[in-house]
């Protein structure tokens, strides 16, 4: 885990608990980020290249 | 290959689960592209010089195979885990292109057959169900949602490689407009250099949802939800059923009714969507008002309306139960169908919008299933489920066109029609869908006989996922 991703870290819950997974969500924002745009840039350029052509339906 | 091991993708505590839709969106979108044979498929039939029917039986067998894989490995995918399962799927699906474009080089159909109908169906099928239930396990609070948001990628995958597949032939045929013209249609080199391009792309993409596909953590749930809440829900269980008796239920028998007469009732329209509407709109003379381009757009909105189905309408399931989703798109479909037989010729817009209605509840239905499934069954063995579940798809991905093309074929030949003459297929698709609609009033929780005693609720928080 890097340094960046480290600290996105959100605060930790107030009070402690005993429960191993109740910890603090690893925001991980660069992976996060890739991931979304690995999937999300290919998905816009399909849409928008269709919707170019649903256009003329209504002409 | 040990890091393919179920025990190996265990998420650390404080892994981010939005990290886990881009790894299954990232298997579903590749696989997605069996949505868009058509790209070239004219070019196969040149190349080859055989029918239509031949090259339409490459995207059958994939999907009988996507089917048929999915019923039978839904169980060692479970065992198995998402990540070995996705790697095993990119392995297929990869591989099925390289064979088919071997195929395609050599001039031999049947290794087209082989590669991306057998092969390439199998990492359909396997690819499909891989990370379904791992999603579900990281969003049990929005289980419709996170399966929509992977299933969604089914559907968005044929708006990628469509015109990705497009560019990609006219780069390879070096296209010249001036010379080509509007009429051109890719050579069989060109299509082969493709197949080898997207088998490696795909397969790499794949390989990053391989890579972060995470289980949750034996007791994990999301912070704040308190799991003890679904217990006011009649139709969601907290007790779980195996693979093999969940095919014993009467539940899992109208669940499979209600998906083939959704899905059948979905390729009414998928199938016909570019002659129907030319069908529809006729001047006075004959000549349709709706150029083969216009109608090649209607197309690309139904494919819109079917991956936005997925996601929205499952989402929704969330909030007003599975049960009365299917009735709506069951119900509402088989109106919209009505609409459309006897209205839909007066008004493009009505049409238009009717289609679209129509193909996001087909959407809808496969997006809703694996979230109902778990709903009714748990999450023990849900994948497995589901994957018997996909069967109904292979069904009506046979018995759809058999209806449609039959009835057609009675009226004369798409393309050359009028509104009228859909009306036997139209009503026809209400009917289904009205059987679908009883079919699912009669889904009722599972019966206690059925559940795995030793994964009672108790049992179960200790297991875990």
């Amino acid at each position: 885990m890097s340094t960046q991703e480290q600290e996105a870290f959100e605060p930790a819950a107030s009070g402690g608990t005993s429960d191993p997974y109740d910890v603090p969500v690893d925001r991980a924002p660069l992976r996060l980020a890739f991931g979304w745009l690995l999937v999300g840039a290919p998905l816009v350029y399909g849409i928008i290249t269709t919707l170019s052509r649903v256009g003329q339906l209504f002409q | 290959m040990n890091w393919l091991d179920r025990s190996r993708s265990l998420a650390p505590p404080g892994f981010n689960r939005w990290l886990i839709p881009p790894a299954a969106l990232a298997v579903h979108l590749c696989i997605g592209q069996a949505y868009a044979t058509s790209v070239y498929k004219s070019a196969l039939i040149g190349h080859f010089d055989v029918s239509q029917t031949a090259i339409g039986v490459i995207f059958s067998i994939a999907i009988v195979m996507l089917g048929l894989s999915a019923a039978f490995m839904g169980t060692w995918v479970e065992r198995s885990g998402p990540r070995k399962s996705m790697f095993v799927a990119a392995c297929f699906w990869g591989s099925g292109f390289l064979v088919g474009a071997a195929g395609i080089f050599t001039g031999q159909l049947w290794l087209v057959y082989l590669g991306y109908g057998f092969i390439g169906g199998i990492g359909l099928g396997i690819g499909y169900i891989s990370p379904v239930s791992t999603l579900m396990k990281w969003f049990p609070d929005r289980p419709g949602m996170a399966t929509g948001m992977a299933i969604m990628g089914f559907g968005g995958g044929a708006l990628i490689a469509s015109p990705l597949s497009t560019a990609l032939l006219k780069t390879f045929d070096g296209f010249d407009p001036a010379v080509d013209g509007a009429n051109w249609i890719a050579s069989g080199d060109a299509v082969g250099k493709l197949f080898l391009t997207l088998g490696i792309i795909y397969f790499l993409v794949m390989l990053y949802g391989v890579a972060n596909i995470r289980v949750p953590a034996p007791g994990w749930k999301p912070r704040g939800w308190d799991d003890t809440r679904i217990r006011s829900t009649a139709m969601v269980t907290r007790s779980h059923v195996s693979a093999a008796n969940a095919i014993k239920t009467r539940q899992f028998w109208l669940l499979w009714t209600v998906l083939f007469l959704n899905v059948t009732a979905g390729i009414g329209i998928l199938e016909q969507a570019s002659p129907m509407i030319q069908d529809f709109f006729r001047a006075e003379n004959g000549v349709s008002t709706v150029s083969a381009a216009v109608a090649a757009g209607f197309v690309g909105l139904l494919s819109i309306g079917n991956m936005a189905g997925r996601f929205a309408w499952s989402s929704a399931s969330d909030v007003i139960g599975r049960k009365r989703i299917y009735m709506l798109y069951l119900g509402a479909g088989a109106v919209f169908y009505v609409v459309l037989a006897f209205f839909g010729g007066g008004s493009m817009l009505l049409f238009v919008a009717m289609a679209v209605l129509i193909i996001s509840f087909y959407g809808g239905g496969f997006a809703t299933a694996p979230a109902y499934l778990k709903d009714l069954f748990g999450t023990f063995q849900v994948g497995a489920i589901h994957g018997r579940l996909l069967t109904a798809w292979s069904a009506a991905g046979i018995a759809g066109p058999l209806i449609v093309n039959g009835l057609l074929d009675a009226q004369g030949k798409p393309g050359t029609m009028s509104a009228a003459n859909y009306t036997p297929v139209l009503l026809t698709m209400v009917a289904l869908l009205v059987i679908g609609f009883v079919a699912s009033t009669l889904v009722k929780p599972v019966d206690a006989k059925f559940h795995e005693p030793e994964l009672e609720p108790a049992a179960t928080a200790m297991k875990g996922a």
